[in-house]
């Protein structure tokens, strides 16, 4: 008992007497982490920024007019355009009517291409993912496809096969689709991590195949994130195939095109084509954010 | 009573499923109906007339394999040996590859497999094992032709124009020029031109070459000959494609953290916890549909009007897109964030920006760089389409390879590079997200 209480109090006594001590020490070090931290932080945000202002520098010398040059340019266009399109606003109406069947086959090929490249992206996602795919060991290979379908822009495929297909939209509606196809897959996929595998198992139990597994265990669990990526994606879309018109061929980027070669004498067509693509692209994005907003958080 | 109750519940449980399941039959039939519109919308029965399949089996041959062109002028009776027919892949007299051999007038092709093309004065002789003898000559205005009865479906033939076409290679006869074209595998002078010293030579000795002491020129090292001729090489431009492929990636980057340097401070003015004033907050968020609602293909138009083309007009464009994106993004992470933490430093004394420096941007950084990185990921991948607009970059490139309509080659080399670029952009930026979001 008095060893015991010997041996406690000088252990005492040695912490009292550390404690200060340590505790000094552990400021300093603590501080002197801080410090060291915020050096890095530092350096990495010099180098940063000088990797920045540098690019910028690079890509301003690269460029046909430098960027103070340019700049006071900058509302020329626009004024331009503007005062061309004011005299002849009366005939603004009328173009509106002109350019409606190329913008609706920039909203067919958008659209079409979102459900082909859905509909791929379902069964690519369903196939590899883990717990639920139809043959496990080829997961990896499902997984490297999207990605390959990811990798590959656009404008590549379009390109291509306008080449061999003679033009019209569907160049450009099957690089949209696989592109559609292997982003969607990989958001498709992670959804569908998160299912709930008891209505699965349930099936399996009554004998269901995978098809009846996946169609009436997994689909509806999946469904209103599935189809709110998706809207999302449709979205996004309808930008890209405004584009690949203009760089290819088909919808109203290829009238866009036309009418800016064209230039002065044709910005009436320019700003009509601006005015619709510009209501289309804000319209869609107010009514999918609505639609996305009630199927993620139910009504 | 229990009856009373449930005959309507049972009726109401009846109709909502009745409903259901049309409602479950209507949707693929709205969706089948959509696509049968299309179908004739796009002309896809038209498409089988329309599509060039020729020209698909070009692009695929022109992926693995070169052609060299072998040409006699029949008024001068110059021959001309060039591979892809072009000016810089012209074979040198006296330095013909082994298959051709020209002795006075008599030029002899060898296609392999037996396949031998013959040019001599009177004409021209092509031999096809199996098959027989092709003999061309000119006669009068037009061309005679002396080949084995029926004539198969691979020689076609016209008063003009006589075109054969084997699996060793394709020959062309008309009264101006003969030509004969042979396939063969990978793509030639990838490395090294004709006029390089070093063309032809095997791997082995080209090391050989480069490590041991003898100098093909004096003035420098053959290492660094070497570099000096793959860079400089003209017919594939190694060097205008790196640059090609630097200029995209830094469109993109720039792009990127342009848009995100600027958004960041416009997202704390857009945040309802963060900005008071309930108007200015409507501007900035109207603002940012604005920018969002006028497409990126809008903003790439006016901007390189105003500084003409290049790659920073596409990085501009991409980062007046991106403000408008990452202003929505950032203010709404900005809204969503803990103020415990920002309470908790207020506690200290701290002022607005030290609470918006620690409180803050802790909490959202993650979120914030996640939302960048993912961006700089699909801008790599815009950044080609962008730079096809503007004209700068490998997008450039490439849509200049497919309007010449014959070098594939070199757009199967671009269609590569790519896809290889943006691989590389999206481990980096996987890479990145672990290391500095996941710690």
């Amino acid at each position: 008992m008095g060893s015991g209480n010997f041996i406690s109090g000088d252990l005492m006594a040695d912490i009292a007497a550390s404690a200060p001590q340590s505790a000094a020490q552990s400021r300093d070090a603590y501080l002197d982490m801080v410090r060291r931290k915020r050096m890095y932080g530092g350096i990495l945000l010099v180098i940063f920024i000088a990797f920045l202002a540098s690019g910028w520098m690079l890509a301003d010398s690269r460029n046909a007019g430098g960027f103070w040059n340019g700049l006071p340019n900058l509302g020329q266009f626009p004024s331009e355009v503007i005062s061309e399109a004011w005299e002849k606003r009366a005939v603004l109406p009328g173009r509106f009517i002109e350019f409606l069947p190329s913008l609706i086959e920039t909203i067919n090929i958008a659209a079409v291409a979102t459900l082909i490249g859905g509909l791929m992206a379902v069964v690519l996602s369903l196939l590899s993912t883990r717990g639920l795919a139809r043959w496990p060991r080829l997961i990896p290979v499902f997984r490297r496809m999207m990605d390959a379908f990811r990798a590959i822009p656009e404008i590549v495929i379009a390109l291509v096969l306008i080449y061999i297909l003679g033009g019209g939209p569907v160049a450009a509606v099957v690089a949209i689709a696989l592109h559609t196809g292997g982003a969607l897959g990989k958001l498709f996929s992670e959804v569908a991590e998160n299912t709930d595998l008891k209505p699965v198992e349930g099936l399996t139990s009554v004998g269901a195949s995978w098809g009846q597994r996946m169609w009436l265990g997994v689909i509806p669990q999946v469904a209103p994130n599935w189809i709110s990526y998706a809207l999302l994606r449709f979205e996004i879309n309808v930008r890209a195939s405004a584009i690949l018109g203009f760089v290819g061929e088909g919808g109203i980027g290829h009238d866009l095109k036309l009418a800016m070669q064209w230039g002065q004498g044709r910005y009436d067509q320019v700003v009509a084509i601006f005015l619709l693509l510009f209501l289309t692209i804000f319209l869609i994005d107010r009514v999918s954010d609505h639609y996305r907003n009630r199927l993620v958080k139910g009504n | 009573m229990t009856a009373t109750l449930s005959s309507p519940l049972s009726e109401q449980i009846t109709a909502t499923f009745a409903r259901r399941r049309l409602v479950a039959l209507a949707v693929p039939v709205v969706i089948f109906a959509y696509l049968l519109y299309t179908f004739f919308a796009f002309d896809i029965p038209g498409l089988a007339q329309r599509a060039r399949l020729d020209n698909a089996a070009i692009l695929l041959s022109d992926f693995w394999s070169h052609k060299t062109h072998v040409t006699r002028n029949n008024r001068t009776g110059d021959v001309v040996v060039a591979i892809e027919g072009e000016g810089k892949g012209t074979y040198p007299p006296g330095k013909m590859p082994d298959w051709v051999s020209i002795d006075g007038g008599v030029t002899t092709v060898d296609l392999g497999t037996g396949h031998i093309v013959t040019y001599d004065d009177a004409g021209a002789r092509l031999v096809v094992p199996g098959y027989g003898t092709i003999d061309i000559r000119p006669e009068g205005n037009g061309l005679a032709l002396t080949a084995p009865e029926p004539l198969p479906k691979w020689i076609n033939a016209s008063d003009t124009r006589i075109a054969v076409t084997t699996p060793a290679g394709r020959f062309n006869y008309t009264k101006s020029k003969v030509e004969t074209f042979r396939y063969q595998a990978g793509w030639e002078l990838f490395f090294f031109t004709l006029d390089s010293p070093f063309h032809g030579k095997s791997l082995l000795q080209l090391v050989s070459l480069a490590v041991s002491g003898d100098r093909v020129y004096p003035d420098r090292s053959n290492f660094s000959a070497m570099v000096q001729d793959v860079w400089t090489n003209q017919m594939w431009r190694h060097s205008d494609v790196v640059w090609a492929l630097f200029e995209t990636v830094l469109m993109a980057f720039l792009g990127t953290m342009g848009a995100a340097i600027v958004a960041l401070p416009l997202g704390f003015l857009a945040a309802r916890n963060f900005n008071p004033l309930g108007p200015l907050r409507f501007a900035f968020r109207r603002l940012f549909d604005f920018i969002r609602g006028v497409d990126g293909l809008i903003w790439t138009i006016i901007l390189s009007r105003a500084f003409g083309p290049g790659p920073m007009t596409g990085a501009l464009a991409m980062a007046v897109t991106d403000t408008g994106s990452f202003g929505k993004m950032f203010s709404e992470a900005l809204e969503n964030i803990d103020e415990k933490q920002v309470e908790g430093i207020r506690s200290t004394g701290a002022n607005t920006l030290q609470r918006a420096r620690f409180g803050v941007i802790p909490q959202v950084t993650p979120v914030l760089l996640s939302q960048v990185l993912y961006y700089l990921e699909s801008n790599t991948r815009s950044a080609t389409v962008i730079g096809a607009i503007v004209g700068g970059g490998i997008g450039l490139l490439l849509t200049q390879a497919i309007q010449t309509q014959k070098d594939w080659e070199e757009v199967a080399y671009y269609m590569t590079l790519i896809v290889l670029m943006v691989m590389a952009m999206d481990s980096l930026s996987g890479w990145l997200r672990k290391r500095l979001i996941k710690g």
